[in-house]
């Protein structure tokens, strides 16, 4: 993360993750080393397209389900959780 | 194909398929002839609940047998059919609603079918996303779900392996006298030949009393374990019997895959596939009325399909009394899918003078005939169904 | 909301649009899913070309109201069109619509592109914009298109090193596009100007043909002609150019002609009072979309003679969007990088083998599930159309999957529906 730029915490799964507040949370979770869904068959799926079209950036967001994480940016406090 | 056939089936969905089945495992020559994709007309756009419904004696008759008939097939049928006996929930809001809930027990026990009553606590347990307080429910353990274009298909299929011939895609454009004549010109010759085109068969039949029914369904994303059973009110009996009128219910139904499909709407005199926002606006409210977590739900499509409505509820099948070469599959409206087994077998049973299991007398086609060349009567009292 | 003009995509072609018709005197909302103005080329994260900038103050300075993060879902009669953000639902009723959606990457299957870090192309640099390190990291850039060395030149300005770059389409057709682009400076791409600096890494007729991995990719193998190699690699970006967003002008019924949105030449399509303009009309680059946002922004408040003029400008136009098709078109090659266990429907996990035995795509969809998921087929429908040479179904409501209360709210044509 560029420094001297403000900062947003969150979590992913719990994790802490620092990030500026023009990172989306599909960069977050990305970041914090995961991927984003797991496929109807259990396969590990990660952000695709970058722009709201492939849905495999799907996440929960504050116990929200099929989030489209790239279009989301990150704020405080937020939850994210992934499979 | 100048050759001659036993049977020509004319129509691939899920009732078509089910009658080629049966008579091509009974050794009779068969041919089926599609005109679009196997399982692609209202046996695409369907919900697949594999139900007993009891608004006649005859209709009790026809959906239990066919029930059975899936039961028994659960165990042959691919994984893709996706058969789960999930089991229905009629929900009842109020105590007048529990009411019928204990009167349908009565005549669904008179029929053999098994059923328990859940009061408001039971209910909440079994299915915890309901609206409460709910007064409780009729559980009918007994019906599935399957997902009807693979049923259909599969059947295809063995009606393929045991005999049959299926010619895809054409287009029958006339079935009479023994013949019927493709789009491309050239003509099947068959001892018979059965309509089953579904909401078009009166493309080949004007004469036939069906007419077509409009449905919307929604399709959610996966939520697994948002709904367990079908779930369907109760009250749709106090609502629906303005006959002719429009009308919705709560209707929604639990996918393998975790979706909830999300039904039921019922429209007369609307031709157009195109979504009408205002009935698909209320079968919504509906639902979120009985299920309000569906309101948060993401919706992924909306699709609308039409049923082959008959003046009694009751399919068309058997011969044709204008013509001794023609035999009807048709008017299933809201319980092709259910009862498409028993229209195979009841077909086949008269194809092969064979003895029916059930008494067939009331689904005869002959009982809109009035005279001879006179035509079937019109269209004389209209009534809902459910799905 | 009621407005004059409504302008959905704030892409290049919808800020002119909404900006020129706003400077009429007009009422316009501009309606865009993504947070900042821009569309996929002018995204915010990165220092924006002169003309960009120009662009996006103009449209800061202008009357335009700028609704962000809504995404337009439905179309329920003449005149209205849905959008949803979040859990809320608005209704926006239009004297004149512009559309205005963009374009999508395609991408096309081949084993391993369902592994984690591989990417669009677009993709991958959307992803480095929305805040995902690339420093240090290496990367494999492959697909087609002009894009391609722009996408590498970003991402190597960001520190990533970049490992290849693979264009399907032969050096000597590329070549002559774009010997055709310097006849015709600032036309498009200052992506070839851009690439200099990533150049030596470039392959021509090339393209992966396996990505491997356990939990993400590792190396990627390439293919030129008979030479195969393979390479290490964090990341691989790919995408075989530009397939047009023509699902809301499906649905509102305009008719489209082999794939694009059909206008007449003030951009008005075959359904009154709706236009279109940019990429759905046909791949054309910003310049393209620029002037054709201005014509419908022009011809929407019957400025017709102006719009007339930029028109002719319009038509000179034309022979770069043929050119750029026929110099990045897909090697038919391509269509058998698909193994039989690969996926091509993500959403649905659906191999190519199981779709080869289908007729066509609506056999296929109800029979395998392939387009059935909340892509609503836009990744596997242009993949099958070019794999199989099948064409998806018509569009239904919603465009984009939306919340059934959204749905339920679509009764606002009747008006008994509070509206936003
Ligand atoms: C919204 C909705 C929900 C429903 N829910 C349920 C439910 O939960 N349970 C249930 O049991 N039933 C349900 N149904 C009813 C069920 O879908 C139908 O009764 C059943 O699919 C009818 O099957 P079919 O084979 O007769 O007709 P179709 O599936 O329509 O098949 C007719 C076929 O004939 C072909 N065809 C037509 N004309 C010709 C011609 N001239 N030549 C060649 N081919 C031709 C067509 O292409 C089509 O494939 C529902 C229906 C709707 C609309
Ligand atoms: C991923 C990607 C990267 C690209 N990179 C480059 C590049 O580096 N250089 C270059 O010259 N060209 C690039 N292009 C091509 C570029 O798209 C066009 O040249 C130019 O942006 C076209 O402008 P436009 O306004 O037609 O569309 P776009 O810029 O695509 O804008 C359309 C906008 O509409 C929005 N939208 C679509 N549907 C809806 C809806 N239903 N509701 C709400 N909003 C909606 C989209 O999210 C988008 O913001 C790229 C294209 C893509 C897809
Ligand atoms: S990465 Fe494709 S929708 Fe988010």
């Amino acid at each position: 993360m560029p420094e001297g730029k403000l900062v947003v915490s969150l979590t992913v799964n719990g994790q802490p993750v620092s990030a500026t507040p023009e990172t989306t949370v599909a960069a977050a979770v990305l970041i914090a080393g995961g991927y984003t869904r797991a496929s109807v068959s259990g396969e590990p799926r990660a952000p695709l397209c970058g722009m709201g079209i492939c849905f495999e950036c799907r996440v929960w967001i504050d116990g929200r389900q099929h989030q489209r994480s790239c279009q989301i940016l990150c704020a405080p406090g937020m939850d994210v959780r992934t499979p | 194909m100048n050759q001659s056939w036993d049977v020509v089936v004319v129509g691939g969905g899920i009732v078509g398929a089910a009658c080629a089945r049966e008579c091509a495992s009974r050794g009779l020559k068969t041919a089926v002839v599609e005109s679009g994709v196997v399982g692609g007309g209202a046996t695409a756009a369907g919900m697949g609940h594999i139900v007993v419904m009891d608004d006649s004696p005859a209709q009790l008759a026809l959906t239990h047998y066919s029930q059975s008939l899936w039961v028994a097939l659960a165990e042959q049928m691919p994984d893709d059919v996706e058969f789960e006996r999930c089991g229905t929930l009629w929900v009842a809001a109020d105590d007048e609603e529990m009411d019928e809930v204990r009167h349908k027990q009565v005549v669904y026990a008179g029929a053999g079918v098994a059923t328990e009553i859940l009061d408001g606590d039971a209910l909440a347990e079994e299915e915890p996303h309901l609206r409460r307080p709910m007064a409780g429910a009729l559980l009918v353990p007994s019906d599935a779900v399957v997902y009807p274009p693979c049923a259909a298909a599969w059947m295809m299929r063995e009606a393929v392996r045991a005999g049959a011939t299926l010619c895809l895609p054409r287009r029958v454009v006339r079935a009479g006298q023994g013949c019927a004549r493709l789009d491309d010109g050239s003509e099947l010759h068959a001892a018979r030949i059965v309509i089953a085109c579904g909401a078009d068969s009166m493309r080949l039949l004007p004469e036939i009393p069906v007419r077509k029914r409009k449905g919307h369904l929604v399709i959610t994303d996966r939520y697994p374990g948002l709904v367990r059973h079908q779930l369907v009110e109760l009250g749709y009996l106090k609502s629906a019997h303005s006959v002719t009128a429009d009308s919705v219910a709560f209707n929604v139904q639990p996918r393998r895959t975790g979706q909830v499909l999300i039904g039921s709407s019922r429209q007369f005199g609307d031709e157009g596939t195109a979504v009408d926002h205002a009935i698909l606006s209320a079968m919504l409210e509906r639902a979120k009325l009985y299920l309000p977590e569906i309101g948060s739900c993401s919706a992924i499509r909306v699709w609308t399909g039409f049923r082959a409505a008959t003046p009694d509820k009751l399919p068309l099948i058997g011969p044709w009394p204008g013509d001794e070469t023609v035999f009807l599959a048709t008017g299933h409206e809201g319980l092709g899918i259910t009862t498409s087994l028993a229209t195979g077998r009841l077909v086949a049973d008269h194809l092969t003078e064979a003895k029916a299991e059930i008494p067939a007398e009331a689904y005869l086609p002959q009982r809109f005939y009035k005279r001879a060349n006179a035509g079937f009567e019109g269209a004389a009292q209209e009534s809902n169904a459910h799905a | 909301m009621r407005f004059d003009v409504v302008v959905v995509g704030a892409g290049p072609a919808g800020i002119a649009a909404s900006v020129t018709s706003a400077r009429e005197g007009r009422r316009v909302a501009l309606v865009d899913d993504n947070l900042a103005a821009g569309g996929q080329i002018w995204r915010s994260g990165e220092a924006l070309p002169r003309n960009a900038q120009k662009w996006i103050a103009a449209l800061r300075s202008s009357e335009v109201l700028h609704l962000r993060g809504l995404q337009v879902f439905d179309h329920p009669a003449a005149g209205v069109i849905l959008a949803e953000r979040g859990e809320d639902c608005v209704a926006l009723r239009y004297s004149k619509l512009i559309l205005a959606t963009g374009a999508r990457e395609l991408f096309l299957p081949f084993p391993g592109w369902t592994l984690p870090n591989v990417f669009g192309a677009g993709g991958l640099d959307a992803m480095a914009r929305g805040g995902l390190p690339v420093a240090g990291k290496r990367v494999v850039v492959a697909g087609t298109g002009p894009l391609l060395l722009a996408v590498a030149a970003h991402l190597a300005a960001r520190g990533a090193k970049i490992v290849a770059i693979c264009e399907q389409a032969p050096l000597r057709r590329v070549v002559a596009f774009a010997g055709r682009m310097l006849k015709q400076p600032g036309k498009l791409l200052q992506g070839v100007g851009y690439g200099w600096g990533v150049r030596s890494k470039i392959h021509f007729s090339c393209w992966p043909v396996a990505a491997y991995g356990k939990t993400a990719i590792e190396s990627v193998t390439l293919r030129k002609g008979k030479k195969q190699w393979t390479v290490f690699c964090d990341f691989l970006g790919c995408g075989f150019h530009l397939v047009p967003n023509t699902e809301l002008a499906q649905l509102i019924g305009c008719q489209i002609d082999e794939g694009f949105v059909a206008t007449d030449e003030l951009q008005q399509t075959s359904v009154e009072n709706v236009l279109c303009a940019g990429e759905p009309t046909g791949i054309g680059g910003v310049e393209m979309a620029l002037i054709e946002g201005q014509i419908a922004g022009l011809a929407a408040v019957g400025a017709v003679e102006e719009a007339r003029r930029l028109a002719r400008r319009r038509r000179k136009m034309l022979g770069f969007v043929s050119a750029l098709r026929k110099a990045y078109a897909l090697d038919p090659e391509l269509r058998r990088l698909a193994a039989e266990n690969t996926i091509v429907c993500r959403c649905e996990d659906v191999a190519h083998g199981a779709l080869r035995e289908h007729r066509c795509w609506r056999d296929a969809k109800l029979q395998t599930r392939c387009g059935m998921g909340p892509c609503q087929g836009r990744v596997c429908g242009a993949a099958t159309e070019f794999l199989f040479g099948w064409r998806a179904d018509g569009v239904r409501p919603p465009v984009f999957p939306a919340l059934v209360s959204s749905l339920a709210g679509a009764n606002f044509v009747s008006g008994n529906s509070s509206e936003a």
